[in-house]
């Protein structure tokens, strides 16, 4: 069973590694120069928000649309934390996370109990309050933002936590309590009457997405220099919801592929960015009228497993 | 106190506006239960034409008042058709993912069309102002309250008392069944589109005279407000609408006033949460239970 395990997983583990080599080795080689670079974080930091957004709208079905109020929350919570208290990078990234965690437990206990529309309605609604509140703050500067000196986050601190993200959100759902989501997002009252506490598995999704956004908030504040509350309004919200909704709402390797598809299209298209746009809402529009389910739907990529066994019919583990 | 019924007047007048607009909303929920997204944009496309009609045709007031409202009806319709229609028994949120989609075709198509710059909006109405002992009141608020007013009660007029209003609303009540009745559902609907988005387009116009000035992203906000506005009123009630946006008008322009013009946006939404979690069926609206 162990040696089934091993050989499924060293796939993962291989591409994984593999890839944060590559990257690496080519950027120290200066292959890949500091453009390049600033790409790849962007991916790393469009992946965690649509894994993490993913978990939410996808998996569990509760459709959110204020996942860039919680990155702002994050982004806001490192920038104070290390321009004002010169904290170190790794505790500001937990810090960051755990302050969205509670504003998504303060804003998801009363807000999920809405449905469908009506919840991603609220959400949008708490997420441009959380624009304005900041807007309005002026320990954190206000509407021109708040300037971020130090920056931190690099290729290596955003592959860990990207690969930290799908590893912990991907766990959660191969357990009993992703099992729960998932059944609550195939019907709700069904789930319920099976015995699931429905509130607490809603609510539970949405702090660990909620969690994520933030980490990926303080990731960006110390990747831009710069936190303003215009980058997280309702705009930032539907780009990470389009990544979503693009690489299939409960895919999580739909949403890998999609946050770097859409980086990508969108550093292609940086001279046009209007362009851009009209691009994603044609997407958005075609992907929902002939494949509602997204490109993956709910599939996910499978590696072929490795096989570690020496010869033919040898017996390498406990029949 | 004379600052507080000016700041009234206000509102009642940028209420009337969301109640325009809201109306499209609830009458398009109440219907085939979609927040149409692209709703507030549809109101920003009618100012646009209003712009057209009244700077590159040189045309008038009413005229360009109709085209605006022929125009969004058009483009109601053709919506509904391309990316709606075909998603008639998908789930509320691939619909609402779809609106999303064209909320954001419209915004960036005309910025693209048009460039983000603002425009200023020709004056088409008299600029007097009337004086009551200090409460100022202008011939633009006036004529938006008096237009609104006139659209709503003709709008009240249709839904009640036409046979199409007739068929609106049992469409509304059952679909299946009022299939069955012979009501052509998808004409229905189709038409529902119609005079939404013709109110919407009334609005846009109407701001477009009292704000003297339009850009391809002004319909983001308003659109979100009237879409709040309905909720409050009770979504899928037409008198609802109504009340929910001369409301909406009102708390905005006292917090605007008497709190700080920064915080205006964000009431908005703190009514709207406030109001989904204490009566979600809305002020006018009647409580159901979820049948399984």
């Amino acid at each position: 069973m162990r040696q089934e395990l091993i050989e499924r997983r060293l796939p993962w583990l291989i591409l994984t590694v593999g890839v944060y080599l590559v990257i690496s080795v080519t950027s120290a080689l200066g292959i890949l120069n500091d453009y390049h670079m600033i790409n790849i974080i962007t991916i790393g930091i469009s992946i965690i928000l649509g894994v993490s957004l993913n978990l939410i709208n996808g998996f569990t079905g509760q459709f959110s649309l204020g996942h860039a109020g919680f990155m702002a929350v994050g982004a806001y919570t490192g920038a104070i934390l290390t321009m004002k208290f010169g904290f170190p990078f790794p505790a500001t990234l937990l810090c960051g996370g755990l302050a969205a965690a509670v504003v998504g437990l303060v804003i998801g206990l009363p807000t999920l109990r809405l449905r469908g529309d009506y919840l991603a309605i609220a959400t949008l609604g708490f997420g441009e309050i959380l624009r304005v509140l900041f807007i309005n703050w002026s320990y954190v500067g206000g509407a021109g933002g708040m300037v971020v000196t130090q920056r931190y986050t690099n290729f290596h601190w955003v592959y860990a936590m990207t690969v930290l993200t799908i590893i912990v959100i991907r766990n959660w759902l191969q357990s009993a309590h992703g099992r729960a989501c998932v059944a609550i997002r195939e019907d709700e009252i069904a789930a319920s009457s099976m015995g699931i506490n429905t509130t607490l598995y809603k609510v539970a999704a949405f702090i660990l997405g909620s969690f994520f956004a933030g980490v990926a908030g303080v990731l960006y504040a110390h990747a831009y220099y710069i936190v303003t509350p215009a980058s997280f309004g309702f705009l930032k919200s539907v780009e990470i919801l389009i990544i979503v909704v693009l690489g299939g709402m409960g895919s999580i390797s739909g949403s890998v592929l999609a946050a770097i598809a859409i980086t990508l299209v969108s550093v292609i298209f940086t001279p046009w960015p209007y362009l851009r746009m009209i691009l994603y809402s044609l997407a958005l529009i075609i992907v929902m009228v002939y494949r509602p389910g997204g490109l993956m739907g709910v599939k996910e990529i499978q590696l072929p497993a490795l096989s570690l066994k020496k010869k033919e019919g040898q017996q390498v583990g406990t029949p | 106190m004379v600052e507080f019924f000016q700041q009234m007047i206000n509102g009642i007048s940028l209420g009337s506006i969301y109640a325009l607009i809201a109306l499209g909303y609830t009458m398009v929920y109440g219907i085939i239960r979609l927040i149409n997204f692209a709703h507030g944009d549809i109101y920003m496309v009618g100012a646009f034409i209003g712009f057209f009609a009244t700077t590159v045709l040189k045309l008038p007031f009413f005229p360009a008042f109709l085209m605006a409202m022929a125009g969004c009806a058009v483009l109601g319709m053709i919506i509904e058709r391309i990316a709606y229609k075909p998603l008639r028994h998908a789930p509320t949120i691939t619909l609402l993912i779809t609106a999303i989609g064209v909320s954001f075709l419209l915004e960036y198509g005309m910025i693209w069309a048009m460039t983000p710059q603002p425009r200023a909006y020709p004056n088409l109405l008299p600029t007097y102002q009337f004086n009551f002992s200090g409460l100022i009141v202008s011939v633009q608020q006036l004529f938006i309250l008096v237009v609104a007013l006139v659209l709503m009660v003709l709008l009240h007029v249709l839904v009640q008392y036409t046979k199409a209003g007739k068929a609106m609303r049992a469409v509304s009540y059952d679909k299946e069944a009022a299939a069955l009745m012979g009501i052509n559902v998808d004409s229905v609907i189709s038409y529902t589109f119609a005079l939404g988005s013709a109110l919407a387009g009334a609005a846009g116009l109407l701001v477009g005279v009292y704000y003297n000035r339009i850009d391809p992203l002004m319909g983001i906000m308003p659109g979100l407000k009237a879409f709040v506005a309905a909720v409050l009123g009770g979504i899928g009630i037409v008198p609802g609408a109504m009340v929910g946006g001369l409301l909406m008008g009102v708390a905005e322009a006292l917090v605007s006033a008497f709190l700080s013009s920064t915080y205006r946006d964000a009431v908005a939404f703190a009514i709207l949460i406030i109001i989904l979690l204490i009566k979600p069926a809305g002020l006018l609206g009647k409580k159901t239970q979820e049948k399984v």
